[in-house]
């Protein structure tokens, strides 16, 4: 027994090794009734939340940032102790002296961060600048690195978004090991991993291992420290919910001091807190109502977390987003539900507090969830817009029973599996590469490989495809090349030092890449395929756009002529993709997911053949192009799920809005419904669903008259944002989506 | 006549229903309808020389694909235009569907009493039956139909034990009278075989497809039932 057990839970082998799951497995409590236990806010929560509202209107009216603070570097412990209000706080923390003061992070990119204070007003200081002028940061190791190809792709948005300006994030610390072995037992393990590696032999590889552990064991430490500064002692195990809470955030709250990493995900902590709450209230230490009062103080301290970015930056992640992901319910593998109290507790925040986009809270479907939980979530979902749904049954066949999301639909193992993440590459761009022999028209430049044009009246189906091949097989090498070029940058120039001491050592890296616009080439080949298509060209003789005649199927209408396309488009670029080597032999994956990228990529793009015009967005994600659905909500919830998981391991993105009354007359009928339509989508293997529950009329008065709805939140792609935050042009994209109407 | 081959003339088809029926649901709305009521809101569907003909076969394959969403109460409905009108091809669609655990619905005016419509019926778990007018004066001048068919067919229904739910479009001056609605429960009540009654409200987002047919909108000039009013009339129903 070499770990202590100061709450007296049921042991188990939690006690001989860092296991988490094991823990968990030995000790929660499934729940598998309905909703009527939860308490409401208490006085002191929402006085609390008053406060921070107050700070966000005044935020919003700064134009999207409160302050910055430009004379600090942030990490760990350059801060002093900050708080919203200290007699109140239950749950203490924030990620800079002040709340909502955004810190400066310029070890993903000196530039990055220099601009992004230059656009709201501020200026970063020559004393951070002098001392960065010693330093490498990641974007200048990669841009030594970068090819003139490498440079080309990423100037023409065939390869776009890419984590080389700031940081990668993605990466899920198991945040839980602080609350449950304290740091010191992690320290010790730690150093135990460091000597072991240090008795074979030291080549590259176990030398950068070696001094990683170095940095993971320093940052643990600082870790400590950070919590002393607000006289917290965080060496030992928690020994009660409030202190599991508070010890799990500061865990959390390090990595987002160190890094400001683009997706930083909490995990899958509601269940695990849920052990200790329980244990509370049954030894008659707490209340359910105080039990509510520590979640919804620990949410509210979620909802205060920012990063600083740039304009350029916010088009591609629209809403000032930090993905702070929380995986609720799902099925272990003995079957039990991984539903508890705790998992409604955490929901319940969006009653407590008012809905809002973070945490992103993602509900971890399977047919077998509590009929009274998917009844709760159901209703959540028509109540506030702000969860998302992936599909248990699936991802625990690859993931086991104690994966998170990190971002919008990346499943890892907790503390066990990271991702080099990889934004996404322009599939409609691709096909025109092909068709003009590899240049691209829009930016005037030869980026591929240089071929002839070609040259026909109606393009020929075939013809084309072979092209689309040769052109994907390139693109795949650059693109994975492109990626080990970062990673191997990022793990050098800007390692993840608090969030990796939170993993095995041994950890099992996947490198994600991803695809846009599939719906958009999926129509477009489709058009060749089954329509007429003529290429019309510029005086340069370069085909510029497309004059389509006849009908064709499209994607979203469940009919397999066009979902096929899709699916062999997805899976001919994973599978291109992995015959390309990886950096730190990372697993090769896939997304279908835009974030807000998708209108950044269509006003990129030259007119496609399937009718979309030059500069007009794409769907987002997996999306069926807007519009284009003829046979209702079903059929295009029927295409979407065609797509292969096991060809896109890093997730199928689909957001899906419906209004109130085409869902169901009533309450009663919208939540039974909205579970129909969940368990069917979900029993065909789809992978994720985004659920909004509004009318256009809504959205369209919010674009008006913003003031009326200060909380209104929306599921754009895998997150939710504030509609108000999205930039005028996000919103009108939003607007325009196919919104599921019975007239 | 090859059971299998039977074709119907189908207007389109809605795969997430959820306001016609128990449940979710996948909808047929049949082409060609025999009524012209001022409120219809699918007056594309009232030709009888439309639409697409598809085989029952074919329309089953359809529907099939929607099952995982169906649950505990949903299935398909047939609706239209009116599905009386083609009685073989319903039956036929119905069959199958039962035959492979998918509850049927009826959507109609039950216009009609025959052989073909009795045999529909055999197959069929749930009938909407929609009530226009409670006067034969009202139902034949604003839908050129009769209201003794529709209680003929209530007849029908209520002999062979199949659950009905009675629907009534509320006009604003034409059936939003109180004695309309205690007509309307006294029809209920008659009839052991109803299990609720619902009324739906009037709305003219249908005008589009009525100036784009170049036909005037009966009703063009009523005002759209609101949804307070609907409700209050549906609260005095539900007390009589």
């Amino acid at each position: 027994m070499k770990y202590s057990n100061p709450c007296g839970f049921k042991l188990g082998k939690w006690q001989d090794e860092i296991n988490v799951r094991d823990f968990i497995q030995t000790n929660y409590t499934p729940y598998e009734g309905d909703a009527t236990f939860l308490a409401g806010a208490t006085k002191r929560t929402s006085a609390l939340m008053e406060k921070l509202n107050a700070l966000l209107k005044q935020e919003q009216k700064n134009g999207g940032v409160l302050d910055i603070d430009t004379e600090t570097v942030s990490s760990l412990t350059t801060y002093p102790a900050g708080y919203l209000d200290k007699e109140n706080e239950l749950i203490v923390g924030i990620q800079t002296a002040k709340p909502l003061c955004r810190g400066v992070n310029p070890f993903g990119g000196k530039r990055m961060a220099q601009q992004a204070c230059e656009a709201y007003g501020y200026k970063l200081s020559d004393k951070i600048l002098n001392e960065f002028q010693y330093r490498t940061t990641h974007n200048e190791g990669v841009f030594r690195a970068y090819t003139d190809e490498m440079r080309a792709a990423r100037h023409a948005h065939i390869i776009t978004g890419l984590p080389d300006a700031y940081g990668r994030g993605r990466i899920i610390g198991d945040y839980r090991r602080v609350a449950l072995y304290g740091i010191d037992a992690l320290i010790e393990a730690k150093k135990e991993d460091k000597a072991e590696i240090g008795r074979g032999n030291m080549l590259a590889d176990e030398i950068r291992q070696t001094e990683e552990l170095y940095q993971q064991i320093t940052f643990l430490g600082f870790m400590k420290d950070m919590a002393k500064m607000y006289g917290v002692d965080i060496s030992a195990p928690a020994q009660n919910a409030l202190e599991a809470v508070q010890w799990t955030y500061f865990a959390y709250l390090a990595g987002i001091k160190e890094q400001n990493g683009a997706a930083t995900s909490l995990g899958r902590v509601s269940t695990f807190l849920d052990i200790y709450f329980e244990r509370d209230i049954a030894n008659g230490t707490l209340t359910e109502e105080a039990a509510q009062e520590i979640m919804d103080q620990f949410v509210m301290k979620l909802r205060m977390a920012r990063h600083l970015r740039t304009p350029e930056y916010n088009e591609v992640f629209g809403g000032d987003p930090m993905w702070i992901t929380e995986s609720i319910g799902g099925i272990g593998l003995d079957g039990r539900t991984l539903v508890t109290k705790s998992s409604y507790r955490i929901l319940n925040t969006l009653y407590t507090l008012g809905s809002a986009p973070e945490p992103n809270l993602t509900i971890l479907w399977s047919k077998k969830l509590p009929e009274p939980f998917k009844k709760f979530c159901a209703k959540v979902s028509a109540d506030t817009d702000s969860i998302q749904y992936e599909n248990d049954d699936i991802m625990r066949e690859d993931y086991g029973d104690d994966y998170g999301i990190a971002c919008c639909v990346s499943a890892m193992k907790i503390g066990k599996q990271m991702q080099f993440f990889g934004a996404r590459c322009n599939l409609p761009k691709l096909l025109l590469l092909a068709i003009n022999g590899g240049h691209d028209v829009k930016y005037n430049e030869q980026i591929g490989p240089k071929m002839s044009v070609l040259d026909t009246e109606k393009l020929d189906y075939n013809e084309v495809m072979a092209r689309v091949q040769i052109y994907r097989a390139w693109l795949a090498k650059l693109y994975v090349n492109t990626m080990n070029t970062i990673h191997y940058m990022h793990d050098k120039y800007a390692y993840e030092k608090s969030q990796m001491a939170l993993h095995d050592t041994d950890v099992q890296r996947f490198m994600a890449f991803g695809i846009a616009g599939l719906s958009v080439i999926t129509d477009s080949l489709s058009a060749i395929k089954y329509a007429d298509v003529k290429p019309v060209k510029n005086e340069d003789g370069y085909v510029v756009d497309f004059v389509t005649t006849g009908e064709f199927p499209t994607y979203g209408n469940d009919d397999d002529r066009a979902d096929e396309i899709a699916v062999e488009m997805a899976h001919g670029m994973i599978t291109d993709l992995r015959k390309t080597p990886t950096y730190r032999d990372a697993v090769h994956t896939l997304s279908v997911l835009t974030i807000t990228s998708n209108v950044m990529y269509g006003k990129n793009t030259d007119a496609t053949p399937d009718g979309r015009k030059a500069g007009e967005p794409f769907a987002p994600g997996a999306n069926p192009m807007h519009n284009r659905e003829k046979n209702g909500a079903l059929a295009s919830l029927n295409s979407v799920a065609k797509l292969n998981y096991e060809d896109c391991r890093d997730g199928i993105s689909n957001t899906f809005s419906i209004t109130p009354s085409t869902l169901g007359a009533d309450e009663d009928a919208r939540v039974t419904n909205l579970v129909s339509i969940l368990d069917g989508y979900f029993a065909q293997k789809a992978h994720h669903i985004n659920v909004n529950v509004l009318n256009r009329e809504t959205l369209m008065d919010a674009y008006e008259n913003p003031e009326k709805y200060p909380n209104l939140t929306v599921r754009v792609s895998g997150y939710a944002v504030h509609f108000n935050k999205l930039s005028r042009e996000h919103q009108r994209e939003v607007i325009s989506r196919t919104f599921h109407e019975k007239l | 006549m090859d059971e299998l081959a039977i074709k119907g003339k189908i207007h389109s088809f809605e795969t997430l229903g959820t306001l016609d029926g128990p449940g979710v649901r996948f909808i047929v709305f049949m082409q060609g309808c025999p009524l012209r009521c001022g409120c219809c809101h699918n007056p594309d569907t009232w030709r009888f020389d439309g639409g697409e003909e598809y085989t029952a076969q074919a329309v089953f394959e359809k529907a099939r694909r929607f099952k995982p969403y169906f649950g505990a109460f949903g299935g398909i409905t047939l609706s239209g235009g009116e599905a009386l009108m083609q009685p073989k091809f319903g039956a036929q669609l119905f069959k199958m569907c039962k035959a492979n655990g998918i509850t049927t619905c009826l959507d109609t005016s039950g216009c009609a009493i025959n052989d073909d419509v009795l045999e529909l019926l055999n197959h069929t778990d749930t009938v909407l039956l929609d009530i226009k007018y409670t006067t034969e004066q009202s139902y034949k001048q604003y839908t050129g139909g009769s209201l003794a068919a529709t209680l003929d067919f209530l007849r029908v229904l209520d002999e062979k034990g199949i659950d009905t739910w009675l629907r009534q479009v509320i006009i604003t001056g034409k059936n939003d009278d109180d004695e309309n609605l205690s007509r309307l429960a006294g029809i209920a009540k008659t009839y052991k075989c109803v299990k609720k009654t619902q009324l739906l409200a009037f709305r003219k987002m249908c005008t589009e497809k009525y100036e784009k047919l170049h036909i005037e909108f009966p009703f063009g000039n009523i005002d759209e039932t609101s949804p307070e009013k609907l409700d209050e009339l549906q609260k005095k129903l539900d007390l009589l």
